[in-house]
Parts: structure tokens; C-alpha cells; sequence
């Protein structure tokens, strides 16, 4: 087995000299072509673009001797905006949408000698757990063809556990990188809500959306983040909290770790198999010096409905700038109001507008107090939980999903059963906290080739998600890490990484 | 308590009421399965009563808010002809100004 190289394997190496920058871009965009057609990992290949901006950093190497990304691939979710390169959002209504501007994040990353090499495929304006929904197909999951990766970030998923790139970018409204990253078997981070900028990234649910990297590792996911994060004039609501050296950070020490654990929450509705692995990745923490506290969430099991209550409200109200007048799709010429709704009746998909429709519902006069404010209030006590618990731990672990990766199809037809996947990662935004998916396991069951099976425990990856206090990301990190030092489910790579 | 009926299921004119608010335009079969799949979420969706809110302050966001203060100064922001390129229909003026077209509102 060959595990793909890391983020840092790649960037010492163009540091040193020993690769050319070409050379891995080249790499990445040969991996992309002989996989992309089984995975639909991305839409949207810039391979000029890249091979070009690896020329100039090839052509300065002294100038980009500092820089924590210099010559790294990264590919970018397709709702992340990229100045002169299409950005669809996986929707038929931006099938044609060249933003004119970079999102904050595509400028920091530039500067820090990232290469993107192109666009990931996602659900529909972020809006899944599969990656279904979007309007360009589904992305497939590396370790098992005819399964979901995940979602809502599924091609960023896909493109680090395939290999294609060491790093990718998605975001978050209730689980987008997490869930995918525990499905696809790579490292997942959702900062705290304000410490990314959000500019450049096409809004869903403003109050919980947040960018965040994909990666194999710990250590990648703390360089990744040091570089994006921080305080930005175009986003009032990116905070100005100092960011810290999470790379830093990364000693390995865990001792006096107070990791807890709500046992209660999980004692039904998740899979036999994940739950065994994320209890032995506790112990692997208790092992490394850590103390487990048993913890009460007891407002975590409202986190679906009102997750469901308060971004669906959102997203009504954001989703009403596609109308057919500045960008994207325009049906219906003749009369103004016929422009707007045949415009995005052709132009959204059915989850898009379900969850429109939700939202315009629980907005609308004499039910906003029933379920948008009623939703609020529920989620000010799934706040203060987290805030009691914080009092007594440092952490809190758990599963990220309860379900392993489902068949492609199996779920479409019954979106209930697809909001109930993100059980375990909602709380989180509704609360702002930042928090990390950390690969801990396989499935026993599910084993598409006898052989590759046998190496790795046979069947699916699962996610062990840690969930740290409001802008400390440092301490999930660290853990993170540590935990990756004794184990070896990271460096976990399908069989399609490496034909 | 709030006292209110749930639906568990919405009626057609209830749907095509929200899709008219919402500026979508359904098709018969979107209709229909709107109709049994929204009152299906929102009977979930309604666990949220179970819960005793009284005296709890609503919470719009998980973090924050932060300052967003900063001095009021003009600095350069996209060109007109860059905003212009990806609208459906939109018309330069020879004064460097420009707009998007709609169609006629008012006869």
C-alpha cells in the first residue's frame, strides 16, 4: 500500500529543492484525469492556471522558501468563488457564473504558494449529506464505488482520499466537511464559526456557515487553517481573536486531557461497528494519559429540528438573490414576476427548493414564533449544555456520523432519513464550536475487494469527531494529532489512490 | 405553550401558497410531493415544543457578534464592465455608468 503524501511532505519538498512544483502539479492533475471519470471528485479542472502559477513559484523559489503551501495542490468546493474560473455551487441556476472576485480564502491561499488545480463537486448549494443533490451528478466514495462519499462536501472528500490533492476546501452548515471526511477515511476541521472569512463563499445559512480544510492529517489541517484564518474587512462577521501556531501546537501531549463523552446521547441509533471504533479511539486517548468524563448534552437530540428550523429560514432568505437578474440562469423574458419564479423553477433541484419552501414556511407570518424563534430559543440551551460541559472537560468526543456510507440512492426519496446522517455534527454549528473528524476505523462488514479488505479490517472508514471551546481549535488539533501518532487508519488509502 | 395546529400533511393550496411567497413556480408532482414530504419534516420538526423555552433568550448566532467597525474610507471595488459580464441582460452607458435589463414592470 502507498499512502498519497501529505501537505507537508509536499511543500518540504518543493521548499528543498527536491521536486519541482511542475512536477507535483503535473502529478495531481494526471491522478485527477485517470480517477475523476469513476469518482466525479471535481467539474472544474484549471489545469493551465496551475501548471503556470507552478511555474512562477519554481521560477521564485527563493520567494516562496516561507510559504506554508508553496507548491500545493488544492482543489476548492464549487460554492467557494474563484476569480475568472466558473463557480456553480452544483446548481443549474449558476451553471454559467464567472465570479469576477476571489473569496478571502482563495486570496490567502494563493499567497501562501497553494496551486488550485480546480472545482469540487458538491450537493447543490451545500445543501445534503451525499452529494447527490447535485445538479452535475454524484461523486463516488474511493472505497466503495456504490456509495455516497458523503457530503455536503463530497468532491473535496474524494479528492484527498483518492490522492488527487493533498488538501481541499469545503464548507459547513451542519456537518459538510466532517460527515464526508469520516465517510471517505481523510482529516476533516469545521473552525469556530468567525474564524475563517466567509467572503467569496455563496451563503446558505449565514448564522452557521464556515470554510474549513480537508486533508490526511492533523498537522496538514493546522498549516491549511493558520493560513486562511483571521480577521477580514469584508466580513464583518470574521472574528478579530488572535490566531494561534496551531502547527504549534501539535506536541503530542495529552496528559490531563478531560475528554468528554455524552455516553447517553449515543446509546441508541448508532451502527455497532462505528461505535466500537470510536470507543477504542477513546481509550487509545485514556492510553495517552487523557481522562474520560462521562457528560450530559441532554438538548442535543433537539439539534436536528432545529437545525432544520433556523437554516432552511436562512437559506430562504439567502437563496432569493437567484432570480434571474444579475448572474446565472434567466428564464421567461416577457413579465418581471414570470422572469423570477420560472427562473428558479428551472434553475434549483427538489432539495433546494424543499428546503426554500421550509424556510418561507416557518418565516411566514403567524409561524415564526411557533418554530423560527421557538427553534432559537432551543438552540440558546443546546448552547449553554455545551458551555456546562465545557466547565468539566476540554473536549468532547463522539462519533461524527452514526451510519457508515449508505448506496447511492438509497436515501433520495425519504430527505428525513438524510437530515438524520448529520445527528452528531449539527450541534456544533449551532453552537459555533469548532471541531474535527479524525479517521478511527472501518466497518467489519462491507468489503468490495477480498484482498485490499484483509489490510485494512475490511470495509468503510469511520470518523472520530472531537469538538473543542469556542476558538480553540488548538486543543482538538493536538489531539488529533496525538492520536494519529498511535495509529494507523490515516495513512489508510483505497485501491483507487493508487492505480 | 404556544397553542397552533400541526399539519401533517399540507393541502395543494397551502404549497402553491409558500411556493408563490418563495417565487417558485412548482410543476403537479412537485406539488404533490411537497405536500406529503414538508408536513412530514415539520411533524419532526415540532419536537422543538416538547421543549420549556420559558425565560430563554433567542440566540441568532453561535458566537459572536464581533466589532465590525472600521473607518469609513473609499477604497476601489469591482469594475462595472466585471459585474455587468455575467448578468442575462444588462446595457452600458457611454458615460462608464450601467445597468441590468428587466423586463418592462410598468406599461
Amino acid at each position: 500500500m502507498n499512502t498519497p503524501a501529505t501537505l507537508a511532505e509536499t511543500r518540504d519538498a518543493v521548499v528543498s529543492g527536491a521536486r519541482s512544483a511542475v512536477e507535483i502539479c503535473r502529478e495531481a492533475l494526471a491522478r485527477i484525469e485517470a480517477a475523476n471519470p469513476s469518482l466525479h471528485a471535481f467539474h472544474t479542472v484549471t489545469a493551465e492556471r496551475a501548471l503556470v502559477r507552478a511555474a512562477e513559484i519554481d521560477g521564485n523559489r527563493n520567494a516562496f522558501r516561507g510559504a506554508p503551501l508553496a507548491g500545493v495542490p488544492v482543489g476548492l468546493k464549487d460554492n467557494i468563488c474563484t476569480n475568472g474560473v466558473r463557480t456553480t455551487a452544483s446548481s443549474r441556476i449558476l451553471e454559467s457564473f464567472v465570479p469576477p472576485y476571489d473569496a478571502t480564502v482563495v486570496t490567502r491561499l494563493h499567497a501562501a504558494g497553494a496551486i488550485i488545480v480546480g472545482k469540487t463537486n458538491c450537493d447543490e448549494f451545500a445543501m445534503g449529506s451525499s452529494t447527490e443533490n447535485s445538479a452535475f451528478g454524484p461523486s463516488r466514495n474511493p472505497w466503495a464505488l456504490d456509495r455516497i462519499p458523503g457530503g455536503s462536501s463530497g468532491g473535496s472528500a474524494v479528492a484527498v482520499a483518492a490522492g488527487m490533492t493533498p488538501l481541499s476546501f469545503g464548507s459547513e452548515t451542519g456537518g459538510s466537511i466532517r460527515q464526508p471526511a469520516a465517510m471517505c477515511g481523510v482529516f476533516g476541521l469545521k473552525p469556530t464559526y468567525g474564524r475563517v472569512s466567509r467572503y467569496g463563499l455563496l451563503a446558505f445559512g449565514s448564522s452557521l456557515d464556515q470554510i474549513g480544510p480537508l486533508t490526511r492529517t492533523a498537522r496538514d489541517a493546522a498549516i491549511a487553517l493558520g493560513v486562511v484564518a483571521g480577521a477580514d474587512q469584508a466580513d464583518s462577521t470574521a472574528s478579530h481573536e488572535a490566531v494561534a501556531d496551531y502547527a504549534a501546537a501539535l506536541t503530542g501531549d495529552v496528559r490531563g486531557l478531560r475528554v468528554g463523552v455524552p455516553s447517553r446521547l449515543l446509546e441508541t441509533g448508532v451502527d455497532a461497528d462505528i461505535l466500537r471504533a470510536v470507543n477504542t479511539a477513546i481509550e487509545a486517548l485514556r492510553a495517552r494519559g487523557a481522562t474520560i468524563v462521562d457528560i450530559e448534552l441532554p438538548h442535543a437530540k433537539y439539534a436536528i429540528p432545529v437545525y432544520y428550523l433556523v437554516a432552511t429560514a436562512e437559506a430562504s432568505s439567502n437563496l432569493a438573490r437567484y432570480d434571474g437578474v444579475r448572474y446565472g440562469l434567466r428564464d421567461r423574458q416577457n413579465e418581471l414576476d414570470a422572469m423570477y419564479s420560472g427562473t428558479r423553477e428551472k434553475g434549483f433541484g427538489a432539495e433546494v427548493k424543499r428546503r426554500i419552501m421550509l424556510g418561507t414556511y416557518v418565516l411566514s407570518a403567524g409561524y415564526y414564533d411557533a418554530y423560527y424563534l421557538k427553534a432559537q430559543q432551543v438552540r440558546t440551551l443546546i448552547l449553554r449544555d455545551y458551555a456546562q460541559a465545557f466547565e468539566r472537560v476540554d473536549i468532547v468526543a463522539m462519533p461524527t456520523s452514526p451510519i457508515p456510507p449508505f448506496r447511492i440512492g438509497e436515501r433520495v426519496s425519504d430527505p428525513l432519513q438524510m437530515y438524520l446522517a448529520d445527528v452528531f455534527t449539527v450541534s456544533a454549528n449551532l453552537a459555533g464550536l469548532p471541531a474535527v473528524s479524525v479517521p478511527c476505523g472501518f466497518t467489519k462488514r462491507v468489503a468490495p475487494n477480498p484482498a485490499a479488505a484483509a489490510a485494512r479490517e475490511g470495509g468503510l472508514p469511520i470518523g472520530l469527531q472531537l469538538i473543542g471551546r469556542a476558538f480553540d481549535e488548538a486543543t482538538i488539533l493536538r489531539t488529533a494529532d496525538a492520536y494519529e501518532r498511535d495509529t494507523e487508519w490515516w495513512k489508510q488509502a483505497p485501491p483507487i489512490a493508487n492505480r | 405553550m404556544l397553542a397552533f395546529a400541526m399539519p401533517t400533511e399540507f393541502t395543494r393550496a397551502q404549497v402553491e401558497a409558500i411556493a408563490e411567497l418563495a417565487h417558485l413556480e412548482l410543476d403537479h408532482s412537485e406539488v404533490e410531493m411537497f405536500a406529503r414530504q414538508l408536513g412530514a419534516i415539520l411533524a419532526y420538526a415540532d419536537q422543538v415544543q416538547q421543549v420549556d423555552t420559558s425565560g430563554v433568550p433567542p440566540t441568532a448566532y453561535g458566537v459572536g457578534p464581533h466589532s465590525a467597525d472600521r473607518p469609513d474610507r473609499v477604497v476601489p471595488s469591482l469594475a462595472i464592465e466585471d459585474v455587468l459580464a455575467n448578468a442575462p441582460d444588462s446595457e452600458r452607458l457611454r458615460s462608464g455608468g450601467g445597468f441590468f435589463k428587466v423586463p418592462r414592470v410598468i406599461g
